[in-house]
C-alpha cells in the first residue's frame, strides 16, 4: 500500500518508514489538536498524551487487580490456546475435506452456516460449557480463529496438482501419507496465508472472550474501565490490543514470506 | 509374471453439459497383450486415447467395459507394482532429490539404511551424483526427469508405465535420455508401456509398436521391431547410428504412413 501512495515508483525502505511515521504523526497530532481545542470534553475523548500517561501508569500500578503487562500475559495465554487449537483442528479438517468429497459434503453445510455466527454470540454458551476460567475464553477465540484455518487448508488442498497425488498413489502411499506429505506441504502457502487472517480474527475475538472473565486480561481491564468510566484506560487498552495485534501480524507475514521463498513462489 | 493385457477395453467419458451432447468415446474396444519384460510403445494422433490406456493400466482410470489385467489380476487401483513416469515429472517440489527417490520405499516401510542404499544406487545409475540434497526446481528438465525415473525404478516395479516421459525435454536431452533408457532396459528389463507421439522414439526404444487411430480410439496396427533390433544389435549402437540404418528408416516410414492415414486427409 505504501508503494501505491508514492505513485508506484520504487522507494527506499527509509523513505517508506518516513511516510509511515508521517501518517502516525498526522493522526496523533490531529487527535491532540481536537482534544486540546476544547471542542470535546476529556470525558468523551481523552487526548493521546493522557492515554499514554494512563498506559504508563498502568504498567507500574495495578489496575483492576493487575498491571498492564500481567493483563496482556493472561490474554496472550488464552489467545495462544484458542488460536493453537483452531490450527490443530482447522488445518487437518480442511485438508481432509479437500481430499474426500464425502467428508466435504457432510461437514460443509454445518461449517458454512456456523462460520457466519460472530464469536461474540458464543460467549454465553462458552461460559456455560467451559466456565469463565480459561476454557470459556479459549472457546470464543477458537470460534473466531477456526474458519480461515479450515477454508485456506481446504482451498490449498484443492489447488495441489492432481498429478502429485497420483504420483504418490502409484508409489504406494496411504491416504494418511498423502495428506501429510503431499496435501499439507502443497497447501502450506495457502495455509500460512489463512493463519494470518485467523490470527487476526482470533485476537479480535479477545474482547468478547474476556467479557466473561472475572480475574485478569486486557479485555477484562477494558470492561472494568468502561464500567467505572475511565476513558483514558479504555483507550490505553485499545491501543495495547492494536499494537499486539500488529506485532502478531508482522510475525506471521514474515512466516508467510519465508514459506513462499522456500516453496519457490516468491 | 507381469504381463499386461487389455481385453476389449472401452472408455467412455461422461460429458455433462457438453454442447454436442452425449458421451465421448475415448477408447472403443482395444485389445493389447504385452508379454513379460516386453517394451511396447504406443503412438497415435492426439485424442486417440493412448494416455487413457496408460492410466487404466496404472489404475488411475477404470475401463467402462472390458478388462485390464496385470500379472493375471484385474487392475483395481494404483499400486507400487506399476510405477508411472509422467510427462510433467510430477516430482514433489518440497522434497529433495533424495526424499523424492526414497518416497516409494518409505511408503513400503523400508529402513532408513535400505532407503539410502537404493538412493545411492539410482543416483549413480541415472548420473545424478551430487544432486541428492537439491530441490527439483534447482535442476534442469532433463535432470528432473532422471529423478522421476529413478523414483520409479527405486521401488523395483514389475511394470513401468511411461506417459510421454521425454515430451517436455529439448531435443538434445531427449536423445540422451532415450539412450539411457535403452541401457536401463537392457540391464534391468521390465514390462514397459511407453506412450509417445514420436515415431523415431517408438522405433528406437520399443520391441513392438502399437499404432492407434481416433474417433473412437482403437488399434490400427502392431509392428514388430524386436527381430530387426536383435539382428542388427541396435542396443549396442548410438541412436544416431541406428537412425541411419536402412532397416530403421524403412520401419519409420512405414509407421509414418499409417499414422498419416489416421490423421485423415489433412496431410494429402
Amino acid at each position: 500500500m505504501a508503494a501505491a501512495l508514492t505513485g508506484g515508483r520504487k522507494a527506499a525502505p527509509s523513505e517508506l518508514a518516513l511516510w509511515s511515521l508521517a501518517g502516525a504523526v498526522v493522526f496523533l497530532g490531529s487527535w491532540q489538536l481536537v482534544t486540546a481545542s476544547g471542542l470535546v470534553s476529556p470525558r468523551q475523548l481523552p487526548g493521546p498524551l493522557a492515554v499514554l500517561g494512563a498506559a504508563w501508569t498502568m504498567t507500574l500500578q495495578p489496575y483492576a487487580g493487575s498491571t498492564l503487562q500481567t493483563h496482556l500475559f493472561y490474554s496472550l495465554q488464552r489467545y495462544g490456546f484458542g488460536f493453537g487449537l483452531a490450527v490443530l483442528v482447522g488445518v487437518p479438517l480442511g485438508l481432509v475435506m479437500g481430499r474426500f468429497r464425502l467428508v466435504d459434503d457432510i461437514v460443509a453445510p454445518v461449517f458454512e452456516s456456523l462460520r457466519f455466527v460472530a464469536p461474540l454470540a458464543w460467549v454465553p454458551f462458552a461460559a456455560l460449557w467451559f466456565g469463565t476460567g480459561i476454557g470459556g475464553p479459549v472457546m470464543v477465540i477458537f470460534t473466531g480463529a477456526l474458519p480461515p484455518c479450515v477454508i485456506n487448508a481446504y482451498r490449498g488442498a484443492k489447488l495441489v496438482e492432481p498429478r502429485l497425488i497420483e504420483a504418490a498413489q502409484t508409489l504406494g502411499a496411504s491416504e494418511f501419507r498423502i495428506i501429510r506429505e503431499v496435501l499439507l506441504p502443497g497447501a502450506l502457502p495457502s495455509i500460512v496465508a489463512g493463519l494470518r487472517v485467523s490470527a487476526g480474527l482470533g485476537w479480535q475475538s479477545l474482547i468478547g472472550a474476556e467479557l466473561i472473565v472475572a480475574a485478569a486480561g486486557i479485555g477484562y481491564a477494558m470492561t472494568q474501565a468502561q464500567l467505572t468510566i475511565a476513558p483514558s484506560i479504555v483507550i490505553a487498552c485499545m491501543l495495547a490490543i492494536g499494537v499486539i495485534g500488529y506485532l502478531i501480524d508482522i510475525a506471521l507475514r514474515g512466516a508467510e514470506r519465508a514459506v513462499r521463498r522456500r516453496w519457490g513462489q516468491a | 509374471m507381469s504381463r499386461i493385457v487389455f481385453e476389449n477395453v472401452t472408455k467412455t467419458f461422461n460429458r455433462a453439459g457438453n454442447r454436442a451432447g452425449g458421451d465421448f468415446v475415448a477408447i472403443g474396444g482395444v485389445s493389447i497383450d504385452i508379454a513379460e519384460k516386453q517394451f511396447v510403445a504406443v503412438i497415435g494422433p492426439s485424442g486417440c486415447g493412448k494416455t487413457t490406456l496408460l492410466r487404466m493400466a496404472a489404475g488411475l482410470e477404470a475401463p467402462s467395459s472390458g478388462r485390464v489385467t496385470v500379472a493375471g489380476r484385474p487392475v483395481a487401483g494404483p499400486g507400487p507394482d506399476r510405477a508411472v513416469v509422467f510427462q510433467q515429472f510430477a516430482l514433489f517440489p518440497w522434497k529433495t532429490v533424495r526424499e523424492n527417490i526414497a518416497f516409494g520405499l518409505k511408503c513400503r516401510g523400508e529402513s532408513a539404511a535400505a532407503r539410502e542404499r537404493a538412493v545411492q544406487r539410482y543416483l549413480t545409475l541415472m548420473g545424478l551424483e551430487g544432486t541428492a540434497d537439491s530441490y527439483p526446481h534447482q535442476l534442469s528438465g532433463g535432470m528432473q526427469q532422471r529423478v522421476a525415473i529413478a523414483r520409479s525404478y527405486a521401488i523395483d516395479p514389475a511394470v513401468l508405465l511411461m506417459d510421454e516421459p521425454f515430451g517436455a525435454l529439448d531435443a538434445q536431452t531427449r536423445t540422451m535420455m532415450q539412450e539411457e533408457l535403452v541401457r536401463l532396459a537392457r540391464t534391468s528389463p521390465r514390462t514397459v508401456l511407453f506412450i509417445t507421439h514420436s515415431v523415431d522414439e517408438a522405433v528406437y526404444l520399443a520391441d513392438r509398436v502399437v499404432v492407434m487411430g481416433r474417433n473412437p480410439g482403437r488399434v490400427v496396427a502392431v509392428v514388430d521391431i524386436d527381430a530387426v533390433r536383435q539382428r542388427e544389435g541396435w542396443a549396442a549402437r548410438s541412436i544416431d547410428d541406428v537412425m541411419e540404418l536402412p532397416s530403421f528408416t524403412h520401419l519409420r516410414s512405414g509407421l509414418w504412413r499409417m499414422l498419416r492415414e489416421q490423421l485423415g486427409g489433412r496431410s494429402e
